[in-house]
């Protein structure tokens, strides 16, 4: 899938190449670290610039995401309207910058393909994407620009900006322009859920459309999402105990997970097929994992019995078959692996007795190939990433305090919290390219579990 | 005793003072046929009645002081519970990442395992804490370890299980805001709280 070239480098800046001419302002903003790679793989991607035909917030929406995607070299073209590339019949004449032997018919505007593909290709674009409004349906037309024609012509009825499902539905789009272009689903329709002052929230990758889910003043911890991201689960101090809950997304309805309460559960992962939720559970014999049968509200298995050690933080492979998790055997905490069912169970990420920090907060990616984690360094945590075919392990993060990374759909984005700003808050990174972005600018932040990737809200709309 | 003497004393002179004012009256009387017999007789009722007075006084002042010496020994023996109490509820603390009980902190277990033994009605509770260096899920398993170890310490110096309940906390209430040493070194400890016994505490 990826052409770059991985290696556990901390050469602290790559800096992100050229294209001739271009403004790469909205390419410079995150700081690569860590990764090199190899410059030029990405198709370039241009946002036909539109006056005067609403719209905007879409244009701005989908831009933004088809960045975040980190699958584009987005090209912004310089100067709103100074250039005006789309051909239309009612382009202004003087401001365009029209080039000679470059003009294209300008019968039917952009709609019937006819773009300055020649000018496109020589400002290093491989794709245009032109969003237009056609009555009350949106219309993303997707220019292939080597092919000279259009790729796909999506049109989509969306909800008024300000309706709830909007931003969403508008995520979507460009999750479909995504796909149209490279043929890989995006990650721009998913949620971050994470925890502050005690209470979870939820916030649009983008940033955007931050909601408060919790339902009780009690604090809460650990949410995990179901893997249809119709549900998370999630523990609650109550009592002097850990409880477990299972709330659903649409209506917030949550239920307790039977059998909690008596201890101090924490930590629940859903198994992929969302029967089954694994947690740790803190008893006088210390912490071990078990899993219940959430489907039907059964079968409490205990997976651990680790005497004198604990055992926590489960993370189901995504074919359900195996449980990452760390364990206190070998003295500092380290991540071990074993059977679903608790048999086999085994070292996973190699370390260096005496000489390597604690292991912690594993989550095993959705292509099954990694698991992230973080360690501590020296005396700080960051964030590693576990090669599960190799068995080798590569840190990310190498500046201020690193930890708890959660996976995007797409297995090459994790969030994460850092203080690397000065206080503790949620950061992204791209494994392929290196870029760091922000995910919410308040401190505090923690905990935060990326989603599947969601389809229409199931049950908000009637 | 001194302090009662000195207010018999004080009575005493009281009851003096109430005979020269029961005198007073005599000189205002201004009948001129005087029966010396019966002047006596009041003179020496006035006497006996200073005399009754005074003792009664005597007595009002011996009831307070009896009062006041049981409110002492009361309060004595709040103090004695409050010292009790205080030296249960003595946090312990843990180096980092451990849940060892360190030696510094023996003795002061070894305090509540006496206090313990001394109330076999209190029933306790210990929290385990962790400082905000280590992993946020991590810590509630590590909490619970220091919580743990704190309680099997006292169960295996003579008390019952079943007396002892535990809980921990992670790194989700520390005692000390602060991101330094000193206050990560005070927030890594076992809290320790009356769940119910501690009315009327004995001193071991």
């Amino acid at each position: 899938m990826m052409e770059c070239v991985l290696a556990v480098a901390f050469l602290s800046i790559v800096p992100s190449f050229q294209l001739s001419g271009q403004d790469t302002s909205a390419i410079d903003r995150g700081v690569r670290i860590g990764i090199i790679y190899r410059p030029g793989v990405r198709p370039g991607l241009v946002m036909l610039p539109r006056t005067g035909m609403g719209l905007d917030s879409v244009r701005l929406i989908v831009a933004r995401d088809l960045d975040y995607s980190d699958r584009f070299e987005v090209i912004t073209l310089p100067g709103g309207d100074s250039i005006r590339l789309a051909t239309s019949s009612t382009a202004p004449r003087g401001t365009s910058t029209r080039r000679p032997g470059t003009a294209t018919a300008a019968t039917g505007g952009a709609q019937s393909g006819t773009l300055n593909y020649p000018l496109y290709q020589a400002l290093g674009a491989d794709f245009a994407l032109d969003i237009t409004a056609l009555g009350d349906t949106t219309v993303a037309t997707l220019h292939d620009i080597a092919a000279t024609g259009i790729r796909r012509t999506l049109r989509v009825k969306l909800p008024r900006p300000g309706d709830a499902d909007f931003r969403q539905a508008v995520h979507r789009l460009a999750d479909q322009a995504l796909q149209a272009a490279i043929g890989t689903p995006g990650i721009a329709a998913t949620r971050v859920l994470f925890v502050r002052e005690g209470k979870v929230y939820q916030i649009d990758q983008d940033g955007a459309d931050q909601k408060l889910v919790s339902s009780t003043n009690r604090q809460a911890m650990s949410p995990a999402w179901g893997s249809d991201g119709r549900q998370f689960a999630y523990m609650e101090f109550q009592a002097g105990k850990g409880w477990l809950y299972l709330q659903d997304m649409a209506t917030g309805k949550r239920t307790a997970v039977s059998t909690t309460g008596s201890a101090l559960d924490f930590t629940p992962a859903f198994s992929p097929d969302a029967q089954t939720l694994a947690f740790s559970r803190a008893t006088e014999e210390g912490t071990d994992l078990y899993t219940i049968n959430i489907k039907n509200n059964c079968c409490l298995r205990r997976l651990t019995v680790g005497r004198f050690s604990d055992n926590l933080s489960p993370t189901f492979s995504p074919d359900g078959q195996r449980i990452a998790f760390i364990s206190t055997r070998p003295g500092l905490p380290q991540m071990y692996v074993m059977a679903a069912d608790g048999t086999d169970q085994q070292l996973f990420a190699p370390f260096d007795y005496g000489v390597t920090g604690s292991s912690n907060a594993p989550e095993w990616s959705p292509d099954g190939q990694s698991v992230a984690f973080h360690r501590d360094v020296a005396g700080t945590l960051q964030v590693f990433v576990l090669d599960v075919r190799t068995r080798t392990v590569r840190q990310l993060t190498s500046v201020g305090r690193n930890e708890d990374p959660t996976w995007a759909p797409d297995s090459r984005h994790l969030a994460f919290v850092s203080d690397r700003s000065g206080y503790r808050q949620l950061w992204i990174i791209d494994l392929d390219t290196g870029r760091i972005r922000p995910l919410l600018q308040q401190s505090g932040a923690r905990l935060p579990a990326w989603s599947p990737r969601l389809s229409e809200a199931p049950s908000t709309n009637p | 005793m001194k302090s009662v003497s000195l207010l018999l004393m004080l009575g005493l002179s009281v009851a003096t003072v109430a005979t020269s004012c029961g005198g007073n009256p005599a000189p205002q009387n201004t009948t001129p046929a005087v029966d010396t017999a019966a002047e006596n007789a009041r003179i020496r009722d006035s006497i006996n009645a200073a005399n009754a007075e005074a003792e009664r006084q005597a007595a009002a002042e011996r009831e307070r002081i009896e009062n006041q010496r049981r409110a002492d020994s009361l309060a004595a023996l709040a103090r004695a519970g409050d010292e009790v109490r205080s030296s249960l509820a003595a946090m312990i603390h843990f180096d980092l990442d451990k849940s060892n009980i360190r030696g510094d902190d023996m003795g002061a277990l070894d305090q509540k395992v006496a206090i313990l033994q001394a109330n076999p009605d209190l029933r306790i509770r210990i929290g385990g804490h962790c400082d905000e260096r280590g992993s946020d899920e991590y810590n509630l398993a590590l909490g619970n370890r220091r919580a743990q170890a704190a309680k099997q310490y006292l169960v295996s110096h003579g008390i019952d299980a079943s007396r002892i309940e535990t809980q921990s906390w992670g790194e989700e209430r520390p005692a000390v805001d602060g991101h330094d040493e000193s206050a990560w070194s005070q927030n890594r400890r076992d809290e320790f709280e009356v769940i119910s016994g501690g009315d009327n505490l004995r001193r071991p």
